[in-house]
């Protein structure tokens, strides 16, 4: 059966979620299922049946960056930018449970999501300014 | 003259960020191009042997697959890189696990992994090496003959090519010796290896995906497919981390997608999963460096004899280049009256070792700053007097016998680093807490340089051209096949040709590294882009403004407007314009590859890195919780992105010193997931505190030198150093992982104390303890 993330971008040419590992290590393929950060490379298809999915491409508004976008640009919180879409959605994902996160609830949020390029440390700039901008919706 | 806005040294947004946080970036794997298939690749399940047969599973359909072997390469059956020594598919004999020996493709994605299943290959198995020390032995012979057996690049390196004199051993005051060894490290990269590749019988080869260096594929597929380069096209899609993992390794799996689009008649996709990618492809190389030090009483390094080793793996690939750096950095930043190298890279039936961030340096320097503190502790002087007691200044002579012309302040980096990051109080603080904490506190540091560019006359070789034109909309496009893959290539190379035109930033295009568009601009490598490549840019671009302030369609004091209303007159008036800048080697660059000695590099890096670590001695944990990094790098031409770079790299460093192992049994990585190849999350690592200190290079785009490599050099040593603290053991071998700790603190009677048993030493990366 396939995988959500092949659903995504095999079948709906959505490849913003990426696959870097397969096995639900890495978070490259992190999307948000019913509101739920989960990633897709472990979800069965069928278990996806009525729910609601967004996926990086479902952040922006046409053009228009979301804030947390925004704040990862201006912050240095992609190099590479293959983690960055996980990134960006768990980053929405922690914010929607704590507005105002702690360094720790950062950490511990952005877990699940890898980064090989940043040390980690301009993603939780990006991350603090877009709770200062105040961003979750 | 025009107000020109300061671009370099300010942090404008990433050129393609926009493009990487809406998650539009296209890398290889996001591509899908009409009627294309898709490759997969038969290996090799045993260390060494000769393969008797090879049988095709008739339960598979075979007619389906496009099936390609070593008989169907119309070139030579090898992957270049300095040496022919590596087959592009095995024949008769297989030297590695996973080395691949066919390749197949079908249209369906899905059924490839139970055809590779399907392929039965029989060997006839011969005995295999895996360590160093089984390779010196030279029982088994895998590579080469007589001198060369075993030995894929042996360097000597004397200062003023003279032995030291038997006297300074016989009167020195300490002769202090010490061994220390260093694990493979993969990149981990989160985009694997992957490439599509095309194949046109009138126009060649076409090869599209994730890489560093297009023209090095470039050159691969000449020799393959024995076709002239211009019918060898390399485009460089965006990609996603390569850590030097993709630097030698895209010539692999270049040409064997390209094998198979040529016999199959379709585009074919050929990416690696990270199980695949990270059992089959390159790593960095183990090594193991032996120290002999004379010193005085008053610790002054007298002479320093080092033997420095590198496992390359089974084919050469760039271990010769990647022991040459090894080799260079292997003194420090130190002052040695006699210092003698000698260093050997040996083969290992494991699969080719090859680039990795610092190329040989992180693996010299580990055993240097290791070996210092125990020199310190030796001669009864703190790490910090010893090391203020020898460390190079300006005017004096490196190990090369390179005169250090441009200012160099290591004295002034120590007293700042060790300020900042409260050395002195948090070691005594440390020394009156651990006595009766579970917790055992440390700090320690490590003091080191890095060379920026490529080593001796390679600049010189690589001959790099960088150029610039004028789009038909009369905005100038930087043309190089420096490649972005995510340390900031294309946004500095932009910020210095928009200082250098009197621009803003967002006029200033960069085009898609396509060879068949781009000059060869050199390897992006060797922390050689924003120094070499970057001056080249700002050259061209001072080229490019002079043509059109000549052409009486510009004056000096421009507008944005301006430029763009002269550059479109000009290109109406003379057709296309492209300015260029080569490399010129500056006259007082000198390098003698035979006694290995002179200029070897334009300009250093220097740099001093702190690391405070927390032992707990009930889990047997060891953590970093603070760190800072000083560095002298020049200018820094993005501090965001530089300050990226350096933190990015520490991590690196902290996961190849206490997390990241790379265990083989029989030669196979059994730990090929990253589930148990254990890389740095968010929640592992300290504050990481970066601080720069500027002193422009001569030879650098408005001063810049090399920054890329430094942060993965100094934070293993800086973190064992503090280790030692922490515990008053030497732990000399890294990764340090928990187990490594529990087994020497509780392996003797009297744990804690540096006399143990010198039988139970720390992990040793071999099959033995594996």
């Amino acid at each position: 059966m396939k995988r959500l993330l092949d659903v995504l971008r095999e079948d709906l040419q959505l490849t913003g979620a990426k696959e870097g590992c397969g096995e639900g290590e890495c978070g490259a393929c992190a999307v948000l299922m019913n509101g739920d950060l989960v990633n897709s490379c472990l979800i069965p298809a069928l278990q996806v049946e009525g729910a609601r999915i967004t996926t990086i491409e479902g952040l922006a508004i046409d053009e228009k960056l979301h804030p947390i976008q925004q704040c990862f640009l201006e912050e240095g919180g992609a190099q590479c930018g293959i983690c960055t879409p996980g990134m960006i959605l768990a980053t929405h994902h922690l914010l929607e449970k704590h507005t105002q996160p702690t360094l720790l609830q950062i950490q511990e949020g952005l877990n699940g999501n890898l980064c090989r390029c940043t040390g980690y440390m301009r993603i939780f700039e990006a991350v603090q300014q877009a709770s200062l901008v105040g961003t979750a919706k | 003259m025009a107000r020109t806005p300061q671009i370099v040294g300010q942090s404008p947004l990433r050129k393609e960020g926009k493009a990487k946080v809406l998650g539009r970036a296209q890398y290889v794997d996001d591509i899908t191009l009409p009627n294309m298939w898709f490759g997969a690749t038969v290996r090799s399940t045993i260390p060494r042997g000769r393969i008797t047969s090879i049988k095709f599973d008739p339960a598979i359909p075979w007619h389906e697959f496009t099936i390609v072997s070593a008989a169907d390469i119309p070139g030579e059956n090898t992957i270049v890189h300095l040496a022919k020594d590596h087959p592009c598919l095995a024949v008769t004999h297989v030297n590695h696990v996973e080395e691949p020996i066919l390749l197949l493709a079908h249209p369906d994605r899905a059924v490839l992994p139970a055809a590779v299943a399907a392929v039965h290959i029989a060997y006839e198995e011969l005995p295999a090496i895996y360590t160093i020390e089984e390779s010196e032995k030279k029982e088994h012979i895998i590579w080469g003959e007589g001198e060369t057996a075993n030995t894929f690049k042996t360097y000597l390196m004397q200062k003023n090519q003279t032995p030291i004199p038997d006297e300074i051993w016989q009167e020195a005051d300490f002769i202090v010796e010490g061994e220390y060894r260093t694990g493979a490290q993969e990149q981990l990269y989160i985009e694997n290896n992957g490439v599509i590749a095309e194949y046109d019988p009138e126009s060649g080869v076409t090869v599209r995906g994730s890489m560093q260096c297009p023209f090095y594929l470039v050159h691969a597929l000449t020799l393959v497919f024995n076709l002239p380069a211009e019918k060898c096209r390399v485009i460089q899609t965006e990609t996603g981390g390569a850590f030097g993992g993709k630097e030698d390794f895209p010539s692999v799996i270049g040409s064997h997608a390209a094998l198979l689009a040529m016999k199959s008649g379709h585009p074919v996709k050929l990416c690696y999963d990270r199980a695949e990618d990270m059992a089959a492809t390159t790593k960095r190389h183990p090594s193991r460096t032996r120290h002999r030090t004379a010193v005085s009483k008053d610790g002054k390094l007298l002479a320093g004899e080092i033997d420095f080793a590198i496992d390359g793996g089974a084919y050469a690939t760039l271990s010769p280049v990647v022991l040459s750096r090894g080799t260079i950095h292997a003194p420090g930043p130190y002052l040695w009256p006699h210092i003698t190298v000698r260093a050997k890279a040996m083969a290992t039936n494991i699969p080719p070792h090859g680039a990795f961030r610092g190329f040989g340096a992180p693996q010299s320097i580990f055993a240097l700053e290791r070996h210092m503190d125990k020199i310190a502790k030796t001669v009864g002087l703190t790490p910090e007097e010893l090391r203020r007691r020898n460390l190079l200044s300006t005017g004096d002579r490196t190990a090369t016998n390179q005169l250090l012309s441009d200012p160099v302040d290591m004295q002034h980096l120590l007293t700042k680093a060790l300020r900042d990051s409260n050395y002195h109080a948090k070691r005594r603080q440390f020394d009156h807490e651990n006595p009766t904490s579970t917790i055992k506190r440390g700090i320690g540091f490590a003091t080191f340089f890095h060379g920026a560019g490529f080593t001796g006359s390679g600049e010189r070789r690589l001959n790099s051209l960088v150029e610039i034109e004028l789009t038909p909309e009369g905005q100038p496009r930087i043309l190089v096949s420096s490649t972005e893959f995510g340390q900031g290539t294309n946004t500095i190379l932009c910020q210095i040709a928009a200082q250098t035109l009197h621009l803003p930033y967002d006029q200033i295009l960069i085009a898609q590294p396509d060879t068949t568009h781009v000059p060869n601009s050199g390897p992006t490598v060797a922390s050689r882009t924003a120094m070499i490549v970057g001056k080249l840019v700002e050259r061209a671009a001072q080229s490019l403004r002079n043509t059109l302030l000549a052409s009486s369609h510009l004056s000096d004091n421009y507008s944005t407007q301006d430029f763009r209303r002269a550059a479109l007159r000009f290109l109406a008036q003379h057709g296309p314009l492209k300015a260029e800048a080569r490399y010129e080697s500056p006259g007082n660059i000198f390098w003698d590859d035979e006694t290995y000695s002179g200029e070897a590099y334009p300009a250093y890096a220097w740099a001093v890195y702190v690391a405070e670590v927390a032992v707990d001695t009930t889990t047997y944990a060891a953590t970093v919780t603070s760190f800072h990094a000083l560095q002298e790098v020049g200018k820094v031409l993005h501090p965001i992105l530089a300050t990226g770079q350096i933190e990015g790299g520490i991590a690196q460093a902290i996961g190849y010193a206490l997390y990241e192992k790379c265990l083989w049994r029989n030669g196979h990585l059994t730990n090929n997931q990253m589930t148990n190849y254990i890389m740095p999350t968010s929640a592992d690592l300290p504050p990481i505190h970066v601080t720069f200190e500027e002193t422009p290079s001569p030879h650098g785009a408005f001063g810049a030198k090399g920054i890329g490599e430094l942060p993965m050099d100094g934070p293993a040593p800086a973190i064992l150093n503090a280790i030692e603290h922490a515990t008053n053991i030497a732990f000399n071998e890294i990764p340090l992982l928990p187990e490594d700790i529990f087994e020497r603190m509780t392996a003797t009677p009297d744990s804690g104390t540096e006399d143990l048993n010198p039988a139970i030493a720390g992990p040793v990366f071999s099959e033995a303890t594996a």
